[in-house]
């Protein structure tokens, strides 16, 4: 890292304060200049007055992991000075408000300190305190552009674009960071080292997160039941949702909304909902975290025993209890494998970032109908909250939803004798019928012991005939769900395994790892069951590590339980801070172990 | 052992109604419940309801949560889709289900174990969001199916089985409905069958919840001296607010034969119900007075039944989501999906 269009960058905050839309901003207008950006903003547990990061890194070459160094570091919380000042790389460059004479905690050698008065210019040019705070984040952003030479007319354009229709704020941003700008440009080495130079490299992206990805899949796959109980950082998928109808679901002669979203009492009343919704022939699905997981378990075991559709998105953060509920992790993949009591299993897609989310969104709704069960899309808060670079999304209109093996009243006619829970096709699906059919479609849906009837039975042979359908239903899950993705390298006699949010580091790590003549194969699972191809790219190699974003390493436990691979064959690598992963934990680990070095 | 198989008992009446169907016709498999349990009288009272409402079976679904209670569903009109969920959690099922096809007729039957103790939260916000079901408790004061442990709408002083008094206040779920606006409140006996039917039909007529508590005696735990639902007690306590003669719009409609205090309340959906109050200044209309009767029943040791209050022009769940006339799963996937080109449009904003 470290050149042009090729670094990371960091600013400290205070919530609450408004830094986010500067933030943003700069975000963007990096993205315009056509230069492949990423941003993670590190937020905390509270509504105002703790401290707050936003990590932005540019990457010409298109990585979008977090940045495993930060070149520059704008410190404007004096409560986080001496940690912000020791996450400077060597040779990097600290900028603070030089409103104030320099702290003490802020001295460091072997760093450039940049001091900009960005309060004393703020007090001079604006009235009143909640201005001045608002606007010193603007002004911050604007020396940034003269420090990392971003675009003024991109970022002129898109202030004119957020605040077209506010003259005054419009007028008072463009001075906000005309202020920055021009302290910067006297006072400082402009641009510094690293700085941006326009590129051409984002004309076929969008700047999105995961949630709002996956409301949107929602949306396109044609749901219409929604019910959720807020809990961060699941919130923002159902407000998508619920902005996406507005835009797009609303009748334009009546008014009539052709949804319906559900704010229930709990995350035990929204899994009720769905399923109900699921029952009844909704495509419906709920949008939760750990805790609201942690309630659902015994609707969960429901569905799955009765063969009933909905779609779960579970948006991971730190656990456990409330654990670190604003930080990310991947340490729900146990609990939702094998979530509820009895023997029980369940679909999971898992998708990489925003665009993958939106299409595995899509997919989900398919699969929980042609499988009839509940199925899980897994993020975590990195992918769900934070603005990923990804490729635009497309839409295919020649899709149709996937209802599955569904009996309608004119497929009933044609049955002898409808049996609710009878598999004709081998696949261990039976096909369904909705109520409200009528004629023989009629079946009793009950959570206790049933035959293949759908019945009422404590009868031992026909209570194993149902469960052991189920199990072959699992089994030809494994079948149908999205195969893992694959990066295979000449001459690799490595393997690594990762999952997710991951998937960024890893390939970063896999380049890295490539420069230092370790050669390695990667495998992104995206789905649970694991099919073939899971077992297959195990059993390759005589060293398999396996990273993920949790304490217990749960991936490797699953790849254990489902494959009979022997666990302390393959090399765990766990990243559990709450932080998205760093290719740099990935490489260290790797070459570490592979040097012997115990990790 | 599968289902029983229904012995070959002729009904008394094999009358048809306009459809064409007996009663029998709305029967569902045997009960398996104790011989003389109060709920099977409920069962039968809502077989006879559906029967005179002239209900398509295949138009109706049945939920319902854990317990005795929650089993009957199997026991009545065996050509509907039936829901037997998980215990307490019956309410939120229901939800979806409506939200999804607002075109069936939900009947939701539940415990007090499983409305008053675990699923107290699931009822009360089912009832807030008046969600259009009939929803029926059938009260026992105890869990019959665990063995007879008190419940909480078990009265202080009542006795269990074993002698052992109950010493926590009673919730009353009439009280509750009424408390967070319930649209339609009634209270029954299962042995008052001619008090029951037409407040069943009424509440399946009601455009919204009606929650209708029927004491309902378990006979194996809980109807012995010192229990306050026992078959005696009820029958001795009872107090009558108001009668409900529930007449469907199709049919002619006739004044009861005493027209003493008659108030004719109408249903959303164009029928009515007729109330014949005991009381001649009682209210049926009116949430205040109805709160104050149930209390002053109470305050007497009586149980107040009949059709205590009803919001004839409540706006259901549906009416707040706006959805429209037409259940959601019949939407067709393109007024659903926004399509390609309103995806290409929307990247913009992304940019
Ligand atoms: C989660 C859960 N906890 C406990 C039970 C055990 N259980 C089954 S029925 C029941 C009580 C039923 O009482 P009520 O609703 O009053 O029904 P009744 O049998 O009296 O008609 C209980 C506690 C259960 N099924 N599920
Ligand atoms: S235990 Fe009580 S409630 Fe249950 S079936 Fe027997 S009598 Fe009825
Ligand atoms: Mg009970």
């Amino acid at each position: 890292m470290n050149g042009v269009n090729d670094f990371a960058f960091k600013i400290g905050t205070v919530n609450g304060t408004g830094s986010a839309s500067a933030n943003g901003l700069l975000m963007q207008a990096i993205f315009r200049m056509g230069i492949p950006v990423s941003g993670k903003n590190i937020f905390p547990s509270n509504i105002q007055g703790l401290p707050t990061w936003y990590e932005i890194r540019v990457s010409k070459d298109g990585y979008t992991a977090r940045p495993s160094e930060v070149d520059l570091v704008v410190a404007l919380n004096p409560a986080t000075y001496s940690k912000d000042v020791a996450t400077v790389r060597p040779g990097g460059f600290l900028l603070y408000d030089s409103s104030w004479p320099l702290p003490k905690e802020l001295e460091r050698d072997g760093i450039t300190i940049l001091g900009i008065p960005f309060g004393r210019l703020c007090v001079e040019s604006f009235e009143g305190d909640r201005e001045r705070t608002l606007l010193r984040n603007i002004a911050y952003a604007g020396a940034l552009t003269a420090l990392l030479g971003i675009d003024e007319e991109v970022v002129d354009t898109l202030l004119n674009q957020t605040y077209g229709r506010k003259p005054k704020l419009l007028e008072s941003n463009h001075t906000a960071i005309r202020l920055g700008r021009d302290y910067a440009t006297q006072h400082c080495p402009c641009p510094l080292p690293f700085h941006l130079e326009k590129m051409a490299a984002t004309g076929d992206s969008i700047l999105m997160d995961g949630n709002t990805a996956c409301a949107l899949g929602a949306v396109y796959a044609g749901a219409t039941v929604g019910a959720w109980y807020p809990i961060t950082p699941a919130t923002s998928l159902m407000e998508a949702f619920k902005a996406f109808c507005e835009k797009y679901r609303v009748d334009k002669e009546t008014g009539d909304r052709n949804y319906a979203i559900l704010q229930a009492e709990d995350e035990l009343a929204a899994a009720g909902i769905v399923i109900g919704a699921g029952w009844a022939g909704a495509r419906a699905f709920t949008n939760t975290s750990g805790p609201g997981i942690s309630l659902m378990q015994e609707f969960l075991g429901l569905a799955y025993y009765t063969d009933i559709p909905a779609v779960f998105f579970d948006i991971q953060r730190c656990g456990p209890a409330t654990g670190m509920p604003t930080r990310t992790q991947q340490a729900d993949l146990l609990s939702l494998a094998y979530a509820s009591h009895g023997d029980t299993k369940h679909p999971i897609l898992f998708p990489a970032n925003p665009h993958e989310a939106f299409e595995m969104a899509v997919q989900a709704f398919d699969l929980a109908d042609r499988l009839q069960t509940p199925v899980f899309v897994a993020t975590d808060l990195d992918i769900g909250m934070n603005d990923w670079m990804v490729k635009r999304l497309t839409w295919d209109d020649a899709y149709r939803p996937d209802r599955g093996k569904v009996l309608d009243a004119a497929a009933l006619e044609k049955v002898k004798k409808f049996s609710r829970y009878l598999d004709v096709d081998g696949d261990g699906i039976a096909a369904r019928t909705l109520p409200g059919v009528g004629g023989k479609g009629a079946y009793f849906v009950r959570g206790s012991g049933h035959d293949k009837h759908a019945g009422y039975t404590e009868d031992s042979d026909a209570y194993r005939e149902v469960v052991d359908r189920l199990r072959r239903k699992f089994a030809h899950a494994a079948t149908i769900v999205p195969k893992p993705a694959c990066t295979l390298r000449e001459g690799a006699d490595v393997g690594l395994i990762t999952i997710g949010g991951c998937d960024a580091a890893v390939s970063e790590a896999a380049d890295k790892l490539q420069a230092q003549d370790v050669v390695v194969d990667v495998m992104r699972i995206r789905a649970f069951p694991f099919g073939d191809e899971v077992r297959e790219f195990c059993e390759a190699y005589d060293t398999v590590f396996v990273i993920e974003q949790n304490r217990d390493g749960q991936l490797r436990s699953m790849l254990a339980i489902e494959l009979g691979i022997p666990r302390d064959e393959m090399i765990p690598v766990l990243d559990y801070g709450g932080m998205p992963l760093t290719a740099r934990v990935v490489v260290d680990a790797v070459s570490g172990h592979l040097a012997g070095v115990p990790a | 052992m599968t289902s029983i198989a229904k012995p070959p008992v002729r009904h008394p009446s094999l009358r048809q109604n306009s459809l064409g169907l007996t009663l029998r016709d709305y029967e569902g498999v045997m009960s398996t419940l104790c011989a003389g349990c109060g709920h099977d009288s409920v069962t039968a009272a809502l077989v006879q309801a559906a029967w005179e409402l002239e209900l398509e079976p295949h138009r109706a679904a049945k939920m319902s949560g854990i317990g005795c209670s929650s089993k009957t569903t199997a026991y009545f009109m065996k050509q509907s889709h039936g829901f037997n969920s998980v215990h307490g959690r019956m309410p939120s099922v229901t939800t979806g289900a409506n939200a999804a096809n607002r075109s069936l007729t939900y009947i939701g039957i539940s415990g007090d174990g499983d409305s008053l103790s675990i699923g107290i939260g699931q009822m009360a916000h089912a009832i807030r969001r008046n969600v259009n079901m009939l929803y029926v408790i059938e009260n026992n004061g105890v869990y019959g199916l665990t063995k007879g442990q008190f419940s909480a709408s078990a009265d202080v002083g009542s006795t269990s089985k074993r002698g052992e008094a109950n010493e926590q206040a009673p919730i009353d779920p009439a009280l509750l409905a009424l408390s967070i606006g319930a649209t339609f409140v009634a209270r029954s006996f299962s042995g008052d069958k001619k008090q029951l039917v037409p407040i069943l039909k009424a509440g399946l007529a009601h455009r919204g919840l009606a929650l209708i508590d029927v004491i309902s005696p378990c006979v194996t735990f809980n109807d012995h001296e010192g229990s306050t639902k026992s078959y005696r007690y009820t029958r001795e306590h009872e107090v009558e607010a108001v009668h409900a003669d529930y007449a469907p719009v199709h049919a002619e409609i006739t004044l009861p034969e005493s027209g003493d205090h008659l108030r004719v309340v109408q249903m959303h959906d164009g029928s009515s119900v007729r109330l014949r109050s005991t009381a001649a200044d009682y209210d049926p209309t009116d949430r205040a007075s109805a709160y104050a009767h149930v209390r002053a029943c109470q305050a007497r040791g009586e149980i107040a039944t009949g059709l205590l209050f009803v919001d004839g022009g409540s706006r259901d769940m549906h009416d707040l989501l706006k959805t429209p006339p037409t259940p959601l799963i019949d939407l067709p996937h393109e007024r659903l999906c926004p399509g390609a080109a309103a995806l290409d449009a929307l990247m913009a904003r992304y940019r």
